[in-house]
């Protein structure tokens, strides 16, 4: 085993290193201090920045994991007329980037939107003679990004609850627990690991938004790190910016190992005795068919709807051979990078498994920190150390063949792959980890015991246990990275565009309506691994059950 | 087993990917005559022009688009490697950053110099403007008498508190536009106006330069700020609500008695390292001949550099005004400035 083992474990630091180069790159910047620069941040804008990003951090993080956990906790516990479709409702507002869900909310609410016009119309108001909330706000921002975030906890947290076996409930009905006390005592602080994950995650995107916070005029660290750098020509303390964000999400992330150093959940795998779903009838399953569309219907539909409009009107105008290369080129790439990235992670995790040391342990960190660097920050971080190489590399040419190759790796599709897993990384490895830490050692060690070779367990399993989360992982990442703006922006090659980059680039030339083609071409093929997923998902849990 | 299979799976896997893209990088390097574009306008708004500059050259055009900026740092950190032979940007700030950067290198060409007036290009001829944008005054005709609008300057009467809309100060219209104030007015002038002009506002920043004409136009303020050729896109939308919008402001040329009124460039440089120079220096010149610069005054409304040029009606019916003129390269050494100043004044 271990002589197994240590070619891995050398190719993992390897990876680990070239993974962790950007994060290292952005924290190098501290070597030239830019002390004028931060005494004008401190004493202007940097106050404004910490709080707008904790307030929006901390507001999608409860936003999240209040409507993931409640349409989690009811599709998984309840029976009712239409739960097949609102199950899959439910993960909708996957395909739909924030950036865009808020161009549509602000064409439909915004003072000089149809709704506030209509009000005024009829009840002849003016400006100022009514009160209308503001979705161009710290809490427009929150409310819009808890609308297409939630899926992240409602995913894990669904797999969670689902998984928990009956007799946890039958013992404690014995014991005379109310129901409440049920949830709140036993099925929250089991299904802890997986919403404390799915909200985290949720929390990270947050905080590397750009798009929504810089259209609804919200400054936060991300709007603050552009500005150093595009407006103040100041690319260190951009850096050194950005860095203070990794740092705060490193906290987060410790601090939730720390808060749950005692506690293991490994729950037993007695997938024959799972908890049957109580039937709701009536008011009841009204509510509960209410309380689960009104997320999806908000994130998803109304804005699919707008999207819908708009492009019904220009889409002759942006549909033409060059749109079919754009849906294909954001496909592929897509599909290539979930690949990538969740084999990566697998990698990472199970070396971690296996060998749980120090060294591995802080590696995953470092390389998961990248979920919550804005991308253009990242695009750079890859920039820097891959330019290095390809100069190296060419001038090694010149030398030899005198012949320079060109940009191989920062000019290539390489270079948006590199990034993408080091921004996306963090998202498949939380459900991988969170998938298997669901099996536990002494299943490992059962088996093994009884002659299962390593490559028995694996398959017998650790693969049918792990599918659920490998798939989840693949969806998520499939879907962020057909979203992903900044980075591909920056690193793509010559002639090469995404859907992403031709529906920001119409949006932010303020032609929304000639943007709504491409974003609607994004939900709609973020739908496709949707679709395809949950339907293996469900098998897989129907199969077990 | 499966760990390791895990392990070659995944290597086999990134140097077929590295493979796949070497040979990507190698096809596009096939071509003998091509010439490589990095450009901060949008696809939409170049890549028209760069179709027809090929099939009539022969040269094939790559493009990549994105902010300046990223372009910017793309470009360092590629070095002498860089395959880009041309830098476009949207505003003459940016161009000046790359030539300080050590970027972009001169073209001596007699065609750009007879076609560019020499205030619209680099001394050293290592950037030229390409179109112009102009950021006048729009207000609302029934609410605003147009004899109380003089200059930008006036803006900052208390008469105006509440009524003036205008998008972030992190969008580089405006911080080109304080930057040129900076350079005629100074700092203590500048910062003071900013203080006041901010205390104006109507609502805190947001959005773009369409909302502003929006939001004078339903009444949350009276005037806005933005740039022509939004109002003009506005008028020309395939949505007839944003026509209707559109047409319910104004433009006011601020400053015709002195200073004149604010305008941008867009404009281009051959880089450093253009390992297709002479395709380069082509596809600028292609880029001043009176059908080109026709082509982007009607179709985006910029106004042309060339002179004899038609404007667009859209533009024609904004009228003439008096532009300010100032050496342009100034407006991006400022920048920098301008911001802390915007910073200074609470300007979101």
């Amino acid at each position: 085993m271990r002589a197994l083992l240590d070619p891995l474990q050398g190719a993992l630091l390897i990876l680990g290193a070239i993974l962790s180069l950007p994060v290292v790159v952005i924290f190098a910047s501290w070597i030239a201090p830019q002390t004028e620069l931060w005494q004008h941040l401190l004493s202007t804008v940097l106050q404004d920045y910490v709080i707008n990003s904790l307030l929006l951090a901390c507001g999608v993080g409860i936003g999240t994991l209040l409507i993931g956990s409640t349409i989690a906790y009811i599709i998984s516990r309840y029976d009712f007329p239409g739960r097949t479709l609102l199950h899959w409702f439910a993960l909708l507002p996957l395909a739909m980037p924030a950036y865009i869900i808020a161009y549509t909310y602000t064409g439909v609410l915004d003072f000089s939107g149809p709704i506030q016009t209509t009000l005024r119309d009829s009840f002849g108001w003016g400006y100022g003679d009514y009160y209308f909330p503001d979705i161009r706000s710290l809490w427009g921002a929150i409310i819009i990004m808890s609308l297409v975030l939630y899926p992240y906890v409602y995913m894990l947290a669904r797999t969670a609850f689902s998984e928990q076996p009956a007799s946890l409930l039958q013992v404690s009905q014995m014991m005379g627990i109310s129901k409440f006390k049920y949830i709140t005592q036993v099925s929250l602080p089991l299904a802890r690991p997986a919403l404390f994950t799915g909200t985290a995650l949720a929390m990270m995107e947050a905080l590397a938004d750009y798009g929504t916070v810089q259209y609804f005029g919200v400054a936060t660290f991300t709007t603050g790190i552009f500005r150093t750098w595009f407006g103040l020509g100041n690319g260190l303390a951009a850096a050194q910016l950005s860095s203070l964000l990794c740092t705060f999400v490193l906290i987060v992330l410790l601090f939730e190992k720390w808060s749950r150093r005692h506690i293991k959940y490994y729950h037993q795998g007695q997938h024959h005795n799972l908890q049957k779903r109580k039937k709701l009838t009536g008011t009841r399953a009204l509510s509960a068919f209410v309380l689960c569309l009104v997320a999806p219907l908000l994130g998803f539909i109304v804005p699919t709807f707008q999207l819908l409009y708009w492009a019904g009107i220009t889409y002759t105008k942006n549909v033409d051979a060059q749109f079919i290369t754009l849906v294909f080129n954001s496909f592929c790439l897509a599909l290539a990078a979930a690949l990538i990235i969740v084999i990566l992670s697998l990698l990472f995790a199970y070396t971690r498994r296996i060998k749980n040391n120090k060294l591995n342990n802080s590696l995953g960190q470092t390389v998961s920190l990248g979920y919550a660097i804005p991308g253009t920050v990242i695009a750079v971080g890859v920039l820097v150390p891959l330019s290095w190489a390809d100069n190296l590399v060419n001038m090694l040419s010149e030398h030899w063949f005198n012949n320079s190759v060109g940009l191989i790796f920062s000019g290539t599709l390489f270079a948006l792959l590199f990034a993408y897993s080091i921004r996306f990384l963090s998202v498949a490895s939380h459900n991988i980890e969170a998938g298997l830490s669901r099996i536990t050692p002494s299943m490992d060690n059962a088996a093994r015991s009884l002659g299962a070779s390593p490559a028995r367990v694996l398959k017998q399993i650790h693969v049918p246990l792990l599918k659920t989360s490998v798939l989840s992982a693949a969806l998520l990442v499939f879907v962020d990275v057909l979203k992903e703006l900044p980075a591909t922006l920056i690193l793509r090659p010559f002639n090469f565009n995404t859907l992403a980059v031709r529906s920001f680039e119409l949006a932010s030339d303020e032609r929304l309506v000639d943007a709504a083609t491409p974003a609607l071409a994004i939900v709609l093929v973020g739908l496709i691994p949707v679709v395809l997923i949950t339907h293996a998902i469900d098998k897989t849990i129907k199969g077990k059950s | 087993m499966h760990l390791l299979k895990n392990c070659h799976l995944s290597r086999a896997l990134a140097i077929g990917l590295i493979s796949l893209a070497s040979t990507l990088s190698f096809m596009g390097s096939v071509n003998a005559e091509e010439v490589n574009v990095y450009s901060a306008r949008k696809e939409a708004l170049i890549k028209p022009l760069l179709d027809k500059f090929a099939a009539e050259t022969g040269i094939e055009v790559n493009l990549v688009t994105g902010t300046a900026d990223a372009l910017i740092s793309r470009l360092n950190s590629e070095g002498k490697y860089s395959p880009a032979d041309i830098l476009i940007t949207t505003d003459v700030g940016r161009l000046v950053r790359a030539k300080e950067q050590d970027l972009t290198q001169a073209v001596d060409s007699s065609v750009l110099a007879e076609a560019i007036p020499a205030t619209l290009r680099d001394d050293d001829g290592h950037w030229f403007s390409l179109t112009m944008r102009a950021r006048p005054i729009m207000y609302a005709p029934e609410r605003v008498d147009v004899a109380n609008l003089s200059s930008m300057e006036a803006l900052t009467d208390a008469d105006w508190k509440g009524r003036i809309c205008i998008r972030s100060s992190s969008n580089i219209y405006n911080q080109s536009m304080v930057a040129a104030m900076l350079q005629q007015k100074g700092h203590a002038e500048t910062l003071d106006w900013a203080k006041k002009f901010v205390k104006n506002f109507a609502r805190p920043p947001k959005g773009g330069d369409r909302d502003q004409i929006k939001a004078v136009v339903s009444g949350q303020c009276d005037i806005a700020i933005a740039n022509t050729y939004y109002l003009a896109g506005m008028l020309d939308s395939a949505d007839t609500a944003e026509q209707k919008i559109a047409s319910q402001v104004n433009v006011f040329w601020p400053n015709q008695g002195d200073r004149g009124a604010h305008i941008n460039v867009s404009g281009a440089a051959v880089t450093k390292s253009a390992p297709n120079r002479g395709n380069a220096v082509k596809l600028l010149e292609y880029m001043v001949r009176k059908e080109a610069q026709a082509w982007y005054a009607e179709t985006n409304h910029e106004y042309p550099v060339l002179d004899g040029v038609e404007w667009s009606e859209t533009l024609t019916q904004f009228g003439t005004f008096k532009a300010e003129d100032i050496p342009l390269h100034r407006v991006g050494e400022l920048n920098a400035e301008a911001v802390k100043i915007m910073d200074k004044a609470g300007w979101k």
